[in-house]
This record gives structure tokens, C-alpha cells and sequence, in this order.
């Protein structure tokens, strides 16, 4: 975490200078030199990583260049909607790709299964920013459906803004969810799959079979149980590259969320904004790695005797 | 429903010159190939043979659980008078596990290594009999029992890969007993265990088909549990019944070179006791059988006759075989 910290803050570092977007043109020298002295910019980098640490420390990641107030408040202040539209995506990821997955896998050589295989290798190689433009042109501009862009009314939730409870919400939130979601459903459907045909010709499932056991509950618990174990780890994994890749959606949709946040701060190089962001997405990969590493011994038996023994 | 609940008075089981082929991509492989036998209930038959022989194959095809690329093209299965070959899924679904179980080969693999045992156990019952979850439990825990296995209450809340192989096959083999089938069919379901449990087991197995009728067909490679346990034996080469009789003609009695190899060559007053001796040279390919009799290539008495298919002689007391040059019946007695 240190270490990481430490590559982010000298990365935005070389980036450039932001003396020069903050401060207009006809701005004098004496000027110039207050606002660097204010913005602390004056001093060795080594000084500034130092500062930066020791405030990081208190939970402070320093205050925006360009709207003056603490980044970190700001970047907290976008996560909701950043979090809605990566669960979202993840929910759509789930739903749809683990029952496609399934099909495929339980009938490999049916022809429904090549349509939805081969589906799924455009979701995986398609550019998201392009899928989203594509879907933009079609849902909003030439059919009107939806919203093209923005988040429509939100409801106050616990004391977070959502907007999936709303119809307007919703459907803002429609398009920018499932194009967040193509990849992921890709990789659950292949994953799914591979699981799948792997399984079903495991003994064990003739075993259920030599007991009588119906197809319905062979596919519902003897199969999908044992192919839960590398769907859920890898889709925990994912999920931060989820929040991180809303990033480029955000940005097509105009999606008010840290990842707009970032793409602006970045062209405005607003230096605290871009560590607070990188800071926070990086805590963000720890905590979902807990979480995984949890959600993994509940669902294989065989890890949880091996925490039992050590 | 018991195994007596029924008043059919007939064989238990009888399988008429089953044909299973697996349609592969390099041609038909004929893993079952015209095999016949009869049980007949509290009967136990020993179903022998080298490996790759086509006694799995024949299993499966008893149980309705030949898949793709597997069909059973010909032959007749005739559970208590019902032909089951051409049977719909449904029918099967029944039958399996409830008149008619199976332990498998492998015990490590044929439980789900992510469900408890009471789950397996629980859902065995339950796809046969509405009873509620205590009670199926309590039976659960009572098979558990039965085949051996201490503090059964404990087991039943473990997961498979808690236990030993041994532990595992038997627990495979006490859900064979949940629902008190009329048939088991056991694939070789003692060679992971250790001497005195595989004694223990074949005898609760004896035990269970005298008290409750079922019929019993064991698979396996030791003659010594065969000649234990079996009334009769049925001896398989490339998916065909070569030769078959109680226990006593077959192996004090060979007729067939190929059991006479298994038995090994030199004529001795008791042969059982022993593992099957190994016979020069290999099985031949099932995708490609030679025309005539399947064991020519390895048989001491071959000629230009067995390249024509030998038929199965019948003798009274369910005695046949399948050879043009037999040894002579009294030739070992
Ligand atoms: N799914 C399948 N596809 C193609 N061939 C198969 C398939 N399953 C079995 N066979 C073939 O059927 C033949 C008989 O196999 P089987 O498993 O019945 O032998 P076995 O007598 O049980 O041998 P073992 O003593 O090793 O268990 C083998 O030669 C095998 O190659
Ligand atoms: S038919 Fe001929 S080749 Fe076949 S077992 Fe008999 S003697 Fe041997
Ligand atoms: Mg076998």
C-alpha cells in the first residue's frame, strides 16, 4: 500500500505541471510564484510525497487544485453512483451469463449454444467506448428509448443517492450498465461454461444420477455448487476492475461518477484529485480480495477444513 | 415398497444379448457385445473379466446410464418381466436408486465434493419416498450403520473429502442400501478397501440379499471374492459373455481357454483364493474386432475354425460358453 502510494504520487508527479492550466496567461510572475507557494508546489518532491504521507496518515489526501475543497470529500461524493452502475453491470453480468453459460455448457453442440458462444467473443473483443457510442446512437439517438446521458432522479437511500428506484433513474441507468456489463457477462458465460461441461461428466453427478435424483436439481445444486467456486472468485476479482473500467462508460455517458471525476481532473491536472482517486480504488482492490477470500470458504468445504487445521 | 412387494415370482433380472456401442469418432466400439445372464433374487452373481472387458459398460446399461456417445443397440434387459431397454427417462428415473442401484468403480470421485453427506444421503430418499427430513436422517444414519461406519451421526454432517476412500466407498454403498433395492449392481466396490473391511463388506452384502431377496451383481477382479460371495459367474472378453455357471463347474471346471488363462495354466485342486492370472498378450481393439472368435490372437488352442464365430453352448444349470475347442469337463475335476 505504501509502495503503491508512493508510485501514484510520483507517476502524477512527472505528468506535468499544473501550474500552467491553473494559472491564466496574463497572470505576472509575483503572481505565479504565490500561487505555487500556496499550492505547496514549490518544494523538492520528496518533501511533497513526505507531506502528502503524513496527511494521507489523518485521512486527509490533500485539497483539489481547481474546486478547493478536500479531494478526498469529492471522490467520496461520486462513489455512490460510481458503485451503482459497477453493481449494476455485475448484477446483469450474474443474471444473464450464468444461465447462458449453463445452457452452452449442458448442450455444447447444439446451435444455440454456438450463437451465444460466439456472442460472447464479440463481448470480449469489442472496445466498451465504441459499444457504448453504438448503443447511444441506436437507443437514444435513432429510436429514442432511452436517455443518452446523465443519471436522471435519484432517491435518497440510507443517505445515498440511487437511482434504480425511480423509472427515470432506471433508465438512465439501462444503457451505461450493460455496456459496463458486456465483458463480464462474456467472461461469467465462458467461465460458466467451461465449469459446466467440465462437470457434468464428473462420476459424481452419474452417481446423483444412479440415485434418481432429478434433472432439475442436478443442474440447480449437484452442478451449479461446484462451478460457483471459480465464478464467484473470479467475478469478486473483477468487480474492482469493474469500478475501475466505469471510468471510460462514465465518460461516454456522461455518468456523474470518480471516474468522470478522474478524466476531467486528469485534463486539468488536479494532482490531489487523481492520488485521492487512485488511493481509493486501490483500498478498494484490498478490501474486495478479503471479500473474495471469504465468499471462497464458504463456498468450498474443502478450503474451510484447511483454515480449521492451520 | 420392499423388495418382496410385488408378486412377480420370475428372475430378478434378466439380460438377453446386450449390445452397447460407443459411436466415436474413429468408428463403433463395441464395449458390450452380446452378454446374457440371469439373477434371480438373493442370488449374487460375479461378473469377471480384464480390464476393459465391457463390465462398467454393462452396468451402466443396466442402469439406464449409457451416455452419448454409448446406446444400447440390441439385446433385452428384463427387470422383473419389464424390458427396460428403450425405457423413457422416466420410467428409468424410478428405477434408479430406488428397484435398482449402483455403486461405482471409483470411490473418490462419486461423491459431489461440495454437499454434506446428509445432503447425498437425504436427497437419495427423497427422490423416491415423501418422508420428512428427520426420518430421512434417521435412515441415513442407520445405512451408515449398517455398512460399518462408526459414529455415523457425526459422518453424516461432514463433507467427502473428510473421509478416507474406504470411508467414502462405503458410504457410496450405504446409499445403495437407502431405499432397499431389488438389484444392486456393485462395480468392483471393495478394491479400495482394506482386507478385513472388504471381508466385513461382502458379508453385510450377503447378509442383506438373503434377508431382503435383492440380487446382487458384483464386478470385480478378485476371484477370491467371487468364489466367497457369488452363486454364479459369468466371465466377460471384448463385451461378450464367454463363459458362465455356478460358481463350483466355473472355477473347479473351466471349460473356455480364455478362464482356464485366468485361473492360470496349471491344473490345480483349488483355485480359489487367488487374483486373476495375467494372459500373454493383449485384448483386442473394440473398434476393429477380428472376425471368429475375439480371443484367437492369445489362444493356446486356436485354429482355422475359431475364424468363425463360436456360439454359445446352453448346458442345464445356467452353464454355457462360447468355444469351439472347450477343455474337456472333467478334465480338472
Ligand atoms: N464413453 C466412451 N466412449 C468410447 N468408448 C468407451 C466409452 N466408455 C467405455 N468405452 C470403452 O468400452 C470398453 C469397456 O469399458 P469398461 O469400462 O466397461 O471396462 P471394464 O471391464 O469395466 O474395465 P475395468 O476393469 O478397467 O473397469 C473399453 O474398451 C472402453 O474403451
Ligand atoms: S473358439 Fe477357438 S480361439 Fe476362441 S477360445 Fe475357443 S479355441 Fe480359443
Ligand atoms: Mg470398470
Amino acid at each position: 500500500m505504501l509502495f503503491m502510494s508512493f508510485l501514484v504520487f510520483s507517476g502524477v508527479y512527472v505528468i506535468g505541471d499544473p501550474v500552467d492550466i491553473l494559472i491564466s496567461d496574463e497572470a505576472d510572475a509575483e503572481d505565479r510564484q504565490r500561487a505555487i507557494e500556496g499550492l505547496g508546489l514549490d518544494k523538492p518532491f520528496h518533501i511533497q510525497y513526505l507531506t502528502f504521507l503524513g496527511r494521507a496518515l489523518q485521512g486527509d489526501l490533500g485539497d483539489s487544485f481547481i474546486f478547493e475543497e478536500p479531494a478526498l470529500g469529492l471522490i467520496l461524493e461520486r462513489m455512490p453512483a460510481t458503485l451503482e452502475l459497477a453493481l449494476s453491470a455485475l448484477l446483469i453480468a450474474i443474471v444473464i451469463g450464468i444461465p447462458l453459460g449453463m445452457w452452452a455448457g449442458m448442450r455444447p453442440e447444439s446451435k444455440s449454444a454456438r450463437v451465444i458462444m460466439t456472442g460472447s467473443i464479440l463481448g470480449f473483443s469489442l472496445p466498451t467506448f465504441w459499444v457504448g457510442i453504438m448503443m447511444m446512437m441506436l437507443f437514444a439517438v435513432q429510436l429514442r428509448w432511452l436517455p443518452s446521458t446523465g443519471r436522471g432522479d435519484t432517491v435518497d437511500l440510507l443517505g445515498i443517492d440511487v437511482s434504480f428506484l425511480t423509472l427515470d433513474g432506471l433508465s438512465h441507468l439501462a444503457m451505461p450498465a450493460i455496456n459496463l456489463a458486456l465483458f463480464n457477462l462474456a467472461l461469467v458465460l465462458r467461465l460458466t461454461r467451461a465449469g459446466v461441461k467440465e462437470v457434468v461428466h464428473q462420476d459424481f453427478i452419474k452417481f446423483a444420477r444412479a440415485k434418481g435424483v432429478g434433472r432439475r436439481r442436478i443442474v440447480l445444486v449437484h452442478i451449479l455448487k461446484n462451478i460457483m467456486i471459480p465464478v464467484v472468485t473470479v467475478l469478486g476479482l473483477e468487480f474492482g476492475g469493474l469500478v475501475a473500467f466505469s471510468i471510460v462508460t462514465e465518460t461516454v455517458f456522461a455518468w456523474p461518477g470518480m471516474g468522470k471525476l478522474l478524466i476531467e481532473s486528469i485534463g486539468l491536472l488536479d494532482r490531489p484529485v487523481i492520488v485521492a482517486y487512485l488511493t481509493i480504488i486501490l483500498l478498494f482492490f484490498v478490501i474486495i480480495n478479503l471479500v473474495v477470500d471469504v465468499l471462497y470458504s464458504i463456498l468450498d468445504p474443502r478450503v474451510r477444513l484447511q483454515e480449521v487445521k492451520s | 415398497m420392499t423388495a418382496a412387494g410385488t408378486s412377480y415370482a420370475g428372475p430378478t433380472l434378466e439380460v438377453e444379448d446386450l449390445q452397447t456401442h460407443f459411436f466415436t469418432k474413429a468408428g463403433a466400439v463395441k464395449a458390450v457385445n452380446g452378454v446374457s445372464f440371469t439373477v434371480a433374487p438373493g442370488e449374487v452373481i460375479g461378473l469377471v473379466g480384464e480390464s476393459g472387458s465391457g463390465k462398467t459398460v454393462t452396468g451402466l446399461s443396466i442402469m439406464g446410464l449409457v451416455d452419448e456417445p454409448g446406446r444400447i443397440v440390441g439385446g433385452a434387459i428384463r427387470f422383473k418381466g419389464e424390458n427396460l431397454v428403450g425405457a423413457s427417462e422416466d420410467r428409468w428415473q424410478k428405477l434408479r436408486g430406488d428397484r435398482i442401484a449402483m455403486i461405482f468403480q471409483d470411490p473418490m470421485m462419486t461423491l459431489n465434493p461440495v454437499l454434506r453427506i446428509d445432503t447425498q444421503m437425504v436427497e437419495a430418499i427423497h427422490a423416491h419416498r415423501q418422508v420428512d427430513k428427520a426420518t430421512a436422517r434417521a435412515e441415513a444414519r442407520d445405512a451408515l450403520g449398517l455398512v460399518g461406519i462408526p459414529a455415523p451421526e457425526e459422518r453424516l454432517k461432514t463433507y467427502p473429502h473428510q473421509l478416507s476412500g474406504g470411508m467414502r466407498q462405503r458410504v457410496a454403498i450405504a446409499i445403495a442400501l437407502l431405499n432397499k433395492p431389488d438389484l444392486i449392481v456393485a462395480d468392483e466396490p471393495t478394491t479400495a478397501l482394506d482386507v478385513t473391511i472388504q471381508a466385513q463388506i461382502i458379508y453385510e452384502a450377503q447378509q442383506l440379499c438373503r434377508r431382503f431377496g435383492t440380487a446382487l451383481i458384483w464386478i470385480t477382479h478378485d476371484l477370491a471374492v467371487v468364489a466367497g460371495l457369488a452363486d454364479h459367474i459369468a466371465v466377460m472378453y471384448a463385451g461378450r459373455v464367454v463363459e458362465a455357471g455356478t460358481i463350483d463347474d466355473v472355477i473347479d471346471r473351466p471349460r473356455h481357454p480364455y478362464t482356464v488363462g485366468l485361473l492360470g495354466s496349471v491344473p490345480s485342486a483349488n483355485k480359489r483364493g487367488q487374483r486373476l492370472n495375467q494372459i500373454p498378450g493383449m485384448a483386442p481393439n473394440l473398434l476393429r474386432l477380428p472376425p471368429g472368435c475375439a480371443f484367437k490372437d492369445r489362444c493356446p488352442r486356436g485354429d482355422d475354425l475359431c475364424l468363425t464365430e463360436p456360439t454359445l453352448q446352453s448346458q442345464p444349470n445356467g452353464r454355457a460358453f462360447r468355444c469351439h475347442h472347450p477343455h474337456e469337463p472333467e478334465g480338472a475335476a
